[in-house]
């Protein structure tokens, strides 16, 4: 995973009291999630990665090296092709909301511009307030200015840390669906900073989790959300994420078949055009097992699996399954599972009562 | 010289004096305040100390010291030297360099305060968007601090216009040159002349009733656009 | 009896009575207002009179303008000694001070002083006006100002040397003027260099301008004050006298 594509982090050091140690290697596409409870450093790593902090270590991002402490390299902030979305907008006061966007783009040199303002403003639409002041914004249009501005500064990487927690629900619902529009539209890397799990599940690609200053776990989503070492702390709250392609409406029956690895979802139609890439949530709550595909039944989603890993917590037992390459995580009762003879490697049928869209 | 020549004199020359202190105050002042708001030393407060200091000591004490600073045993004598002259005080630009020495806290304060107030986000900001510190220090925190350099620059043009102890000092008084407003006054009022000293100090009540009712409302206005 | 005669017998009263206090131990304090240029010579002169009579003095210093402000606002004090004749008696006549004490108790001398030990050689040096800046105490404000121009004009030389004058409020920044050596040369108070050695001078005759007569005036609120009136006493007796010669002042005979 080394070399032009990946982001590579090794940093140590105190902050006060606190001590970070935080080593992982994520690649350097789609949306990497910084995820770990509140104040074991996700913000701190985000802030060494753009160079406004300077701890110990190396940093290597798409094959330029930004950080060697052995070789005596440390680019500051201004010479590394970055954005950085802060928690709060953080916009000029003294500038409009066209000053803002150009602050940025006119400090990268023509050459290595790669958006234009017009296009990134319509992406986020704040095309109708371009020459507003900041001051006059809801909270939301704030942030969209400052992730428009930051976008217009031509990164190699986007920096975003925890860009909704400032923002009332209806910002972050106003917000979010912009953010996956990015995601899919611009291909832009972006580490991304959440102790949001809902956040985490519709935008991210790669999870590093972080826990009390050290880097617990690093790897794609979908294999994250399902290791049972960390699902198992989320109860009945565990859920897989599923990457599908659209592949036909039924105008009858007011459907829409949505295919993975392991099979095709149909789900309530949706708007979206056929081989558009959407992501499922699947709530280990919302799947049940059995040993023979049922067929007197009113659930529509029931896929072959295998059972991969088993893990019993009291009464109940989350069990993680193979469905077609992909993971799904399943909440059963212990019964159950003894019943069933639930066990690693063995063949089951998976009913998926209810499934969530992410876009 | 008659006396309305001479009065014209001492209003020109006050003017100029308070204009030159002042820009050279901002060129002087900005920098420090920069420093004094940004820097993590321990020490800085102890710079700031010194820069106050003009506060706590009275003008004849500040005067006195500038006298010895700008003359032949200071270094201003050997700047006049350079010219041809012995000394710095009786002339214009001593009395600029005495007027910066007891207005700089007038104008470091309030900037320093300008600096401080915003915080380090905006220019982290700044630096994440390829503005290196020269760059954000004039896109960023000095549009930011504006409040500050109007206070700072009234501040410090008022407080020339109506400095007296120390012009006296080192000023010697030479109509057109050194002698002030203030001088003036005084010396009327010591001469007991009522009417002219009426005359002067009604023209600068008014003058710094004017400058000072200017910069709240230019103040209040820049903080409404800044918020 | 004469008024003179009545005076001498009041002092020879007075200084009867102060003996007598004073071997009873029985000692007053007086508080006086001193000019600021007689600052050296004043404590010379009062260590001297306590030690002489036992009584006690507390003396504030400052300009005689300001301390007769302070007197008009009724402020504490028992003597007066102006550097002037001017405030003294307007204070008699305004019924702050008794009338029929006050005397010249001192004469300002004026001297012009340089510290360059060669600089100043006599009136030549003034007629050779080869300075650029020569120090003297504002005219409109400070007597020894007034009798600078005086000397000036006397000399035939105001007219040439008037745009190299540099103006001092007082006398007292007059000389620092000079002794810092922004101005090469001042005219300023013999008293003042009085204890200075080292420089150049030439002590001004008094016939090129009118006397600076500084003049001393028993305050109405010192009037029953036998500290105060002893300490008037003292101020013209021929020790007093003699301190104030050395320091630089003309005494009358």
């Amino acid at each position: 995973m080394s070399g032009p594509s990946s982001i590579e982090v090794r940093l140590t050091g105190a902050l006060g009291t606190f001590a970070l140690a935080a080593e992982f290697e994520a690649p350097a596409t789609g949306i990497v999630a910084l995820v770990g409870p509140s104040g074991c450093g996700k913000t701190t790593i985000l802030r060494c990665v753009a160079g406004l902090l300077r701890l110990h270590g190396s940093l290597r991002v798409r094959g330029e090296v930004w950080q060697d402490d052995a070789r005596g390299i440390f680019l500051p902030p201004h010479a590394r092709p970055i954005g950085y979305v802060f928690q709060e907008p953080s916009l000029f006061p003294h500038l409009s909301v066209r000053g803002n966007l150009e602050f940025g783009l006119r400090r990268v040199p023509s050459a290595e511009r790669r958006l234009r303002l017009e296009d990134v403003a319509d992406l986020l639409g704040v095309s109708g307030f371009l020459d507003r002041d900041p001051a006059s914004l809801s909270g939301g249009q704030r942030q969209r200015v400052a992730i428009a501005r930051a976008l217009l500064a031509s990164p190699r990487l986007l920096l975003m840390d925890e860009p909704l927690a400032s923002l009332d629900r209806a910002s972050k619902r106003e917000i979010l669906p912009y953010l996956e529009h990015l995601r899919a539209t611009l291909d832009i890397p972006t580490l991304y900073v959440s102790h949001s799990p809902d956040e985490v599940a519709r935008l991210a690609d790669h999870l590093v989790s972080i826990g009390a200053g050290s880097v617990r776990a690093s790897g794609p989503i979908a294999e994250m959300l399902t290791r049972m070492d960390l699902a198992r702390e989320q109860g009945a709250d565990a859920e897989a994420v599923v990457d599908a392609t659209v592949t036909g409406h039924d105008a009858e029956f007011e459907l829409t078949a949505l295919a993975f690895s392991g099979g095709t979802f149909l789900v309530t139609r949706t708007a979206h055009p056929i081989g558009q890439r959407v992501r499922l949530r699947v709530l280990a709550r919302d799947a049940s097992l059995t040993l023979e595909h049922q067929t007197g039944t009113s659930i529509l989603n029931i896929f072959p699996a295998v059972v991969d890993e088993v893990v019993t917590d009291g009464a109940s037992q989350t069990v993680r399954l193979d469905v077609g390459g992909t993971p799904l995580l399943a909440r059963i009762t212990r019964k159950s599972g003894a019943t069933l003879g639930i066990e690693p490697g063995r063949p089951v049928h998976v009913q998926v009562k209810a499934v969530a869209l992410v876009d | 010289m008659d006396d309305g020549a001479e009065l014209w004199a001492a209003v020109r020359l006050t003017v100029e004096l308070a204009v030159v202190t002042t820009l050279v105050l901002l060129v002087i002042g900005t920098p420090i305040a920069w420093w004094l708001a940004r820097s993590r030393a321990a020490w800085k407060e102890a710079v700031a100390a010194v820069v106050a200091l003009p506060l706590v000591l009275p003008p004849t004490v500040l005067g006195f010291y500038a006298l010895i600073l700008l003359g032949p045993d200071g270094p201003g004598g050997w700047v006049a030297g350079l010219f041809g002259g012995r000394s710095l005080a009786f002339t214009f630009e001593g009395l600029v360099i005495g007027s910066v020495l007891y207005s700089l806290p007038f104008v470091v304060q309030p900037i320093r305060n300008a600096f401080e107030s915003f915080g380090p986000r905006p220019l982290e900001v700044a630096a994440t968007l390829r503005a290196g510190p020269r760059d954000a220090f004039w896109s960023v925190a000095v549009p930011l601090a504006r409040p500050g350099f109007v206070t700072g620059a009234v501040l410090g043009f008022a407080h020339t216009v109506g400095e007296f102890g120390v012009v006296l000092m080192i000023g010697g008084g030479i109509p057109g040159e050194t002698k002030v407003l203030s001088v003036a006054i005084y010396d009327y009022v010591e001469t007991l002349q009522w009417t002219k000293a009426h005359m002067l100090a009604g023209g600068m009540l008014v003058f710094a009733f004017a400058v000072i009712l200017g910069m709240l409302v230019l103040e209040k206005r820049l903080a409404r656009r800044l918020r | 009896m004469t008024g003179c005669g009545r005076r001498r017998l009041g002092q020879t009263l007075l200084a009867l009575l102060l003996l007598g206090a004073a071997s009873v131990g029985w000692a007053a304090e007086a508080r006086l207002a001193i000019a600021a240029n007689f600052t050296a010579a004043a404590r010379e002169i009062v260590a001297a009179f306590e030690a002489a009579t036992g009584h006690r003095v507390v003396a504030s210093f400052g300009s005689t303008g300001a301390l007769y402000t302070q007197i008009t606002q009724r402020a504490p004090y028992h003597v007066f000694l102006a550097a002037d004749q001017v405030r003294p008696a307007l204070a008699e006549r305004e019924g702050l001070a008794v009338p029929g004490t006050r005397f010249t108790y001192a004469t300002g001398r004026l001297v012009l002083f340089s510290r360059e030990p060669d600089l100043v050689t006599g009136e030549a040096t003034l007629r050779a006006g080869t300075f650029t800046k020569l120090a003297v105490a504002n005219p409109i404000t400070a007597p020894y100002g007034a009798a600078a121009v005086e000397v000036l004009r006397a000399l035939g030389i105001y007219q040439t040397v008037e745009r190299r004058l540099v103006l001092g409020t007082n006398i007292a920044q007059t000389y620092q003027f000079v002794e810092t050596g922004n101005a090469e040369l001042g005219l300023v108070a013999a008293s003042q260099v009085a204890e200075r050695a080292g420089g150049s001078r030439w002590l001004v005759p008094q016939s090129l301008h009118s006397v600076i007569a500084q003049d001393a005036v028993l305050l109405t609120i010192g009037a029953e004050n036998p500290a105060a009136v002893a300490f008037l006493a003292f101020l013209r007796s021929g020790p007093a006298r003699a301190v104030i010669a050395r320091h630089g002042y003309a005494v009358a005979e």
